[in-house]
Order: C-alpha cells, then sequence, then structure tokens
C-alpha cells in the first residue's frame, strides 16, 4: 500500500476537472475583471460562471453569492458584520460550543467589544437542545450561528429546524456550512438560513477561496475595505483561478452528490465497524446513529494512547489521519469538540479522526484494519494507563510547562 | 518535525515495561496535559543497573523516555540526578521547539524514581 490519505476534513487534492477549468486563467485569461479592457473583459463571464455554479449548489440567487478567500474570512465577516450593522438591534449572539475557531474566536473578540455571547452545551452525542437554543433567544438576540455539520465528529446538525426557530424569533442565522457543503445537500432556501459559509479547499477546489451565501436584504457592515468588488461588499482583486475553480468543485459535487455519498458512505461504515468490533476499548464519538454524521467522518478514541503518537505511527505505513490531543490541536487542550461533549480527558487525547474521500477504496480500508490492532496494542503495552491500577493523575496542580504551546 | 533519532527511539522504543521489585520508581505528568511517564529503576551498589519506562504521550514523550533509559543506565545515581531534560533532548538532536516544555520530562521521571529509591532507603 503505498498512500492513503483520509484527512479530507483538513484538506482535499484539487480535482483533475477544477485544476484544468482553472488554467487557463493563469497565463491567457489573465485580466482583471474590474478593467473596462478587452483583457478585463475575457474574464468577467468566468467569474459571473462560476457565481452561477455555486448558488446553483446552495440553492440561491446567483446574486446572493459573495466570494472570498476562506471560509474562516467568511465566518468572521457574517458575525463581525452582522454584529456591527445590528448592534442598535441588540447585543446578544447565539452560538455553540463545537464550532470551528472561525466561529469561537471570533465571538469571544465580540464579547471584548461588550456583546453577550450564548454557547450552548451538547450532549455526550455532541447533539444540540433545540428547546435551550430556543429558550435562550431574548429580545437582544440579533444573530445565531450554528454549524451545519461538525468537523471533528461529522455531527450534523439540525439547520432545518434551527431556521425555522430563526424565523419565528425574526433572528439571523449564519451556518459554517464548509464540512457540509458538497458531502449532504445543503439548500439555504430549505433550511431558512440567511448566511451560509463555505470553503473551496474542501470540495476539491483550491486553497484560498471561499464564498458566503448573504440573503438578499440582509444588511450587514463592511468587513474588508477597498475597491467596489462583489457589489460594494468584499473589497480586493478577484481571486478569478480560485473562482472559477470553485465554480466547478460545486457542480462536481451537486453531480456526484448521491454516488459520492453511497461510495464514501460505504467505506466509512467497513472502517467503523471494522474498528470498534476488532479493537477492545474504542470509543466512538460523535452521534452513534450513522445518518446524523457526515457519510466521511469516523472519530474514535483508541483509550490508553495518544493521539500523536498513534498518527505517526499511521505516517510511517503511509497513513494520513488526524487527532484531537493537544499536540495535534496547536493549543495548551486537546480538541474543545471532545471537551464539550464531556470526553473523558485520556480519551480526548486519544481521539483520531478519519475523514475519507471518493479517492479512497475498500482495499485501503482493509490495509487499516488489518495493521491498526497491532499498532493500538504496541502503544498500548508501552502506557502507564494500560492495565493501571492506581488511579490516573488528571489535574494539572504540578503543571511542570512554563507555557505548554503544542504545535 | 521530528529528527532521525527522535525517530529511531519513537518507532523502536528501548527498554520499555516495568521493573518487577523495582528499588524505585517515579512518575510525571497528568490526563490533562496529554503526558504521562513512569520510570522503574533497579539500583544495586548505588549504580543504576536496569531502567524501564511507560509513556502516555506524544512521539517526543516516547522518544524522551527511550534516551533517558539509554542515559540512566550504568551511571550512579548522582550522576543520574544531575541529567537534565536538555541534555536528553540534546541527545535526540534536539526537539521541535514547541515540544521542549511540554513532552520533555522524561529526566524528572528518572528523578522522581531517585527520590523514591533514596526514601526507600531511608525508611529501611
Amino acid at each position: 500500500m503505498d498512500k492513503i490519505y483520509m484527512d479530507n476534513n483538513a484538506t482535499t487534492a484539487v480535482k483533475p476537472e477544477v485544476l484544468e477549468a482553472m488554467l487557463p486563467y493563469f497565463c491567457e485569461q489573465f485580466g482583471n475583471p474590474s478593467s473596462v479592457h478587452w483583457a478585463g473583459r475575457m474574464v468577467g463571464g468566468a467569474i459571473d460562471g462560476a457565481r452561477e455554479k455555486v448558488a446553483k449548489l446552495l440553492n440561491c440567487s446567483p446574486a446572493e453569492v459573495i466570494f472570498l478567500s476562506c471560509g474562516s474570512e467568511g465566518d468572521n465577516y457574517a458575525i463581525k458584520g452582522t454584529a456591527e450593522a445590528l448592534k442598535d438591534k441588540g447585543n446578544h449572539i447565539i452560538t455553540t460550543s463545537v464550532e470551528h475557531p472561525a466561529v469561537l474566536e471570533t465571538c469571544d473578540a465580540l464579547e471584548k467589544d461588550g456583546f453577550d455571547v450564548t454557547y450552548l452545551k451538547v450532549d455526550s452525542n455532541g447533539m444540540l437542545n433545540l428547546a435551550e437554543l430556543e429558550a435562550a433567544i431574548t429580545d437582544k438576540t440579533i444573530l445565531i450561528s450554528v454549524m451545519w455539520a461538525n468537523n471533528e465528529t461529522g455531527n450534523i446538525y439540525p439547520i432545518e429546524e434551527i431556521g425555522q426557530i430563526a424565523k419565528k424569533h425574526k433572528v439571523r442565522f449564519h451556518t459554517d456550512a464548509v464540512q457540509a457543503v458538497g458531502k449532504i445537500p445543503v439548500d439555504v432556501r430549505k433550511a431558512n438560513v440567511d448566511m451560509a459559509v463555505i470553503s473551496g479547499h474542501k470540495i476539491g477546489a483550491p486553497k484560498g477561496i471561499g464564498a458566503m451565501y448573504l440573503r438578499r436584504g440582509s444588511r450587514i457592515s463592511r468587513f474588508m475595505h477597498g475597491g467596489h468588488q462583489e457589489r460594494n461588499r468584499r473589497a480586493g482583486t478577484h481571486n478569478v483561478p480560485g473562482i472559477v475553480g470553485l465554480g466547478v468543485a460545486c457542480e462536481v459535487a451537486g453531480a456526484n452528490m448521491d454516488r459520492d455519498y453511497t461510495f464514501v458512505r460505504n467505506l466509512r461504515d467497513k472502517l467503523e465497524n471494522g474498528i470498534l468490533s476488532s479493537i477492545p476499548d474504542v470509543k466512538l464519538n460523535g452521534h452513534p446513529d450513522a445518518d446524523l454524521r457526515l457519510p466521511n467522518t469516523l472519530n474514535v478514541s483508541f483509550n490508553f494512547i495518544e493521539g500523536e503518537s498513534l498518527l505517526l505511527f499511521f505516517d510511517m505505513k503511509g497513513i494520513a489521519a488526524s487527532s484531537g490531543s493537544a499536540c495535534t490541536s496547536g493549543s495548551l487542550e486537546p480538541s474543545h469538540v471532545m471537551g464539550a461533549m464531556g470526553v473523558d480527558v485520556v480519551l480526548a487525547h486519544s481521539s483520531t479522526r478519519f475523514s475519507l474521500g471518493s479517492g479512497n477504496s475498500i482495499e485501503e480500508v482493509e490495509f487499516i484494519l488489518h495493521e491498526l490492532p497491532a499498532m493500538v496494542q504496541r502503544l498500548r503495552e508501552m502506557s502507564p494507563l494500560y492495565h493501571r491500577s492506581e488511579p490516573t493523575p488528571l489535574s494539572c496542580d504540578e503543571c511542570r510547562m512554563v507555557h505548554k504551546t503544542c504545535a | 518535525m521530528y529528527t532521525e533519532k527522535v525517530m529511531d527511539h519513537f518507532s523502536n522504543p528501548r527498554n520499555v515495561g516495568e521493573i518487577e521489585n523495582a528499588s524505585g520508581v517515579g512518575e510525571v505528568g497528568n490526563a490533562s496535559c496529554g503526558d504521562i511517564m513512569r520510570i522503574s529503576l533497579q539500583v544495586d551498589d548505588g549504580i543504576i543497573q536496569d531502567v524501564k519506562f511507560k509513556t502516555f504521550g506524544c512521539g517526543a514523550a516516547i522518544a524522551t523516555s527511550s534516551m533517558v533509559t539509554e542515559l540512566a543506565i550504568g551511571k550512579t545515581i548522582d550522576e543520574a540526578l544531575i541529567l537534565t531534560n536538555q541534555a536528553v533532548a540534546e541527545a535526540l538532536d534536539g526537539l521541535p521547539a514547541a515540544k521542549m516544555h511540554c513532552s520533555n520530562l522524561a529526566a524528572d521521571a528518572l528523578h522522581e524514581a531517585i527520590k523514591d529509591y533514596k526514601e526507600r532507603n531511608v525508611a529501611a
């Protein structure tokens, strides 16, 4: 087995048809679409075409699509732009404790500016209580932000029901749809969403391009100041090749969605069932009902071992996956998503995510299932927590770290 | 990210396990930080005859644990007490900067084991 890539929630390879569509826009059709001359005119159509493709996948009007640089920019723009534009109406925002840092850190920054933020808890399966969400709404609430699907567990949130609640209370609703789009249907009209953010590199377009759906008529403050691109909503010269790539990636994702869902889901289910049946002391993180998770995502904790060490063993066999351990999360703590779900701290450090794609094969799943038990057992034999009789030292009262910054 | 020596000690760790009826046992770290290292010693005539380790932690944590066992075997307890986390990292040709604090605790675990050995002998 050569190389196995199962980290598609981190990023994906650019699809060949996407790259092919982009190539003419580097050297031949290089113009700035804001220019009046022939070079500018050459590329205007390409932007319009891409906008239509994105709009079709999200079921909105092309005029409601704003191109920007990435998912994080979209989340920042949606939340900060709404907070600024609607601050005369209120200062309360509702979000969840399992959002991507692009949402959580943005809300944290707004709290410092005087906004109140409610971070909804999740249960041990990582799901929300919608009655709690509705009860959190006050006359000061200006925004609800709930991700369409979670990047770590793959949990899919009931966006249509939340959209109904938002509509009933006339509160704007933003969703980070970065992980959901392309994997499951994302219909912003049906779900009554006001703002939805997507990112190109999660669906076979390159890094550095994203888009936001903004419902027609929604007031939002500018985030990027400068030129008049994107109907004055997002300054900056258009990333023409990236936009063209995102358009094609959306078109391909829409055309292949049913087929890819079935194919990837079958591989993921086989991997999931294989791991749970062949390795003891493994915990599934996320909703046990596979229909309520993205078809490609599997998050499991191999008890008694730390995630990074397992990823290194994987890497030696050419397998790329990811972990929620502190040393891979880039922070002091293991994954905040595992923490929000109340996952035991050792299990949080042990959490391992496989995120599959249509490029994976049944042979790859079988290879992993063949190699994995021995890797896990080897690390367990090395672990002082395996077969331990004394209690596990849990707390950090005597942390020896001056500053623990794991990269 | 890791040096060849780190990867060598990570993939082929030396002296994994726990010594039965050890002269001293030391453990440092905790689960919230994601690193726990446990060292057991066999000491005869003030000389460390054998060291074994068990570690829950990342690649750097396992490699430093393995390295400290190699560095300690054959040393007197006084020599082992002056072995630093820094020296262990250097013996591995260095660790990534981010790992210097969080996963470089192996010498501390060794020192805890020596402390345990000394306490047991005072008690006896």
